[in-house]
């Protein structure tokens, strides 16, 4: 009997054969009045004032107003930063797809019988993911230098803890059946990995590395920001001379792009599963 | 009629032809990608800065990570926290009635094809530029910052929710029909409870996202983490940088883990 049981009592009814059933008090109260407490006090450190949201909306608008007639002339140098993201998220993806993919099998406790490995690996990828990417973006311009490269290797490492953990998720899942079928056969460890555990797991992993494919083109715009290459450079700069015919012309563009890689990928995605 | 492996082996459907195409279409997608990749700068010098930013980071400046004033990285935390919270509430408000909307099953296909479009739309402008409208609005400061993360969480929330919604066992309401419900009790009783747990769910998942997505607010000074961060890195203030990271992943392996225990325990009911 947990603490809130105890502080509210089960509902008691009779039934009409005279057995008693209780029926636990709702938990709902009890969540609700947290949620609100949590709200009014985010409310208050944001400093978040619904009064003046209402008031002041339509300047959200302006920049939205000003995007429109986007400027189709600046369509011609769109091509070139495009491109550039479309390529660094298609090479950052690979590479950390590839990479994660011996990281992800040290860190499957279903292949590798020491715990300590295992856990050590997956705190690896655990503390990899937490880092921001545009921490990583950041870092890779001080050490690489401005351009695409940086955007690459901080896509690279975003897909390398994200594919990894679903990875190794899913090969911890697989049916070890065929493995040990294998490894009674005499077949060394490499092999029964590569003929038992890999198909089971190579299509949902590669729907994966599509999912986050999609996703990082979609993130490779923001990286521009910190100088990392592709549209949010010109974006950014854009924003910044207040050219926003422009702007919108960019944000167009992107809108198409990632639409047709994301149909492209869902339709990949559904053959492959 | 019996059959020799190598005979079996030979029966299998001849696939070179695909298999070689896709290989061709994927080695020259990615010798197309290397073309793109251009640096400024070369490794060598490089790693020196490598050193000493993974130095520093290994060094976290104490004074600041135990510092509980409103500039110490607890604050600075907390203040984040109640951004990526109240950006998720406000968000999933917003997105719930965009996502019934948009649900193929509740309107005509026409409406949902708009409403999808409009939701790809929101997806597609980044987070940055959200932040620059909202703090026209609201100035700069942590409630831009609220509204920056509602928008942006706004186009994967009624993603999940249409799945959801798209879900929905019709026989149910049906039934409640069937036993004379009125149209709030067929709601309460019929449709509420298949929702909230997947509900539920997806807003803690996105509430975890948030959180690790703050850092991008700092870039145009909509409060939490993120501008501290950003500013240090910038002023090559690597032991404060390590100070803030090592606080934000402690905070995110923390969240993340009680997240994951609130949903395992949404989704067996």
């Amino acid at each position: 009997m947990s603490l809130y049981d105890r502080i509210f009592p089960p509902k008691e009814y009779t039934l009409s054969n005279g057995v008693k059933v209780k029926e636990k008090r709702s938990r709902m109260p009890l969540i609700l009045l947290i949620l609100l407490v949590c709200t009014i006090i985010s409310g208050e450190v944001t400093g978040f004032r619904i009064s003046v949201v209402i008031r002041r909306i339509s300047y959200f608008f302006v920049m939205i107003r000003d995007m429109f007639p986007p400027s189709w002339s600046y369509m011609s140098s769109v091509w070139v930063p495009l491109f550039d993201t479309i390529k660094m998220s298609l090479l950052g993806s690979v590479l950390g797809a590839l990479i994660c993919v011996p990281f992800a099998i040290l860190s499957s406790s279903n292949l590798i019988k020491n715990r300590i490995v295992t856990s050590l690996f997956k705190l690896f990828f655990s503390i990899v993911r937490t880092l921001p990417t545009l921490v990583i973006a950041l870092i890779a311009t001080y050490i690489w230098g401005l351009g695409t490269f940086a955007g690459t290797v901080a896509i690279g490492v975003f897909t390398f803890a994200y594919c990894g953990k679903i990875l190794y998720e899913q090969i911890e899942t697989v049916d070890m059946k065929p493995y040990e079928a294998l490894e009674a056969l005499g077949c060394n460890k490499t092999e029964s990995v590569r003929w038992a555990v890999a198909p089971q797991v190579i299509p949902g992993f590669i729907s994966n590395v599509l999912f986050c494919f999609e996703g990082n083109v979609r993130y490779a715009a923001i990286l521009g920001y910190v100088g990392a290459g592709g549209l949010g450079l010109i974006l950014n700069e854009k924003i910044g001379w207040r050219e926003y015919d422009r702007v919108g012309m960019i944000l167009i563009a992107l809108f198409v792009t990632v639409t047709i890689i994301e149909s492209l990928s869902q339709y990949l995605r559904s053959k492959l599963t | 009629m019996k059959l020799t492996v190598a005979e079996t082996l030979s029966a299998e459907p001849k696939r070179w032809r695909v298999t070689l195409i896709t290989t061709l279409i994927c080695v020259f997608l990615l010798g197309w990608s290397m073309s793109g990749i251009q640096s400024s700068q070369s490794g060598e010098g490089g790693l020196s800065v490598a050193a000493s930013i993974i130095g520093g980071i290994l060094h976290p400046d104490t004074s600041l990570l135990f510092n509980f004033t409103s500039s110490g990285v607890a604050y600075l935390l907390f203040e984040t926290m109640c951004i990526a919270f109240l950006g998720t509430l406000i968000g999933a408000v917003l997105a719930v009635p965009i996502s019934f909307l948009s649900a193929t099953n509740i309107v005509p296909s026409f409406i949902a094809w708009i409403g999808r479009f409009f939701i790809m739309a929101i997806r597609t402008i980044p987070a940055f530029v959200y932040g620059l409208m909202l703090i026209m609005v609201t100035g700069p400061g942590a409630f831009a910052g609220v509204l920056t993360m509602a928008f942006c969480s706004i186009g994967m929330l009624s993603k999940m929710f249409i799945e959801t919604i798209e879900d929905l066992d019709k026989g149910i309401i049906e039934s409640l029909d069937a036993q004379g419900c009125t149209l709030f009790q067929k709601i309460r009783y019929g449709i509420i409870p298949q929702l909230m747990p997947s509900f539920c769910s997806t807003l803690i998942y996105r509430f975890d996202m948030n959180l690790r997505d703050a850092t991008v607010l700092g870039l145009v000074g909509a409060g939490g983490i993120g501008a501290p961060l950003i500013f240090a890195m910038s002023s090559y203030r690597w032991t404060q940088v390590g100070a803030i990271l090592v606080g934000l992943i402690i905070l995110v392996l923390i969240v993340e883990w009680i997240s994951s225990r609130i949903r395992t325990k949404l989704m067996r009911g």
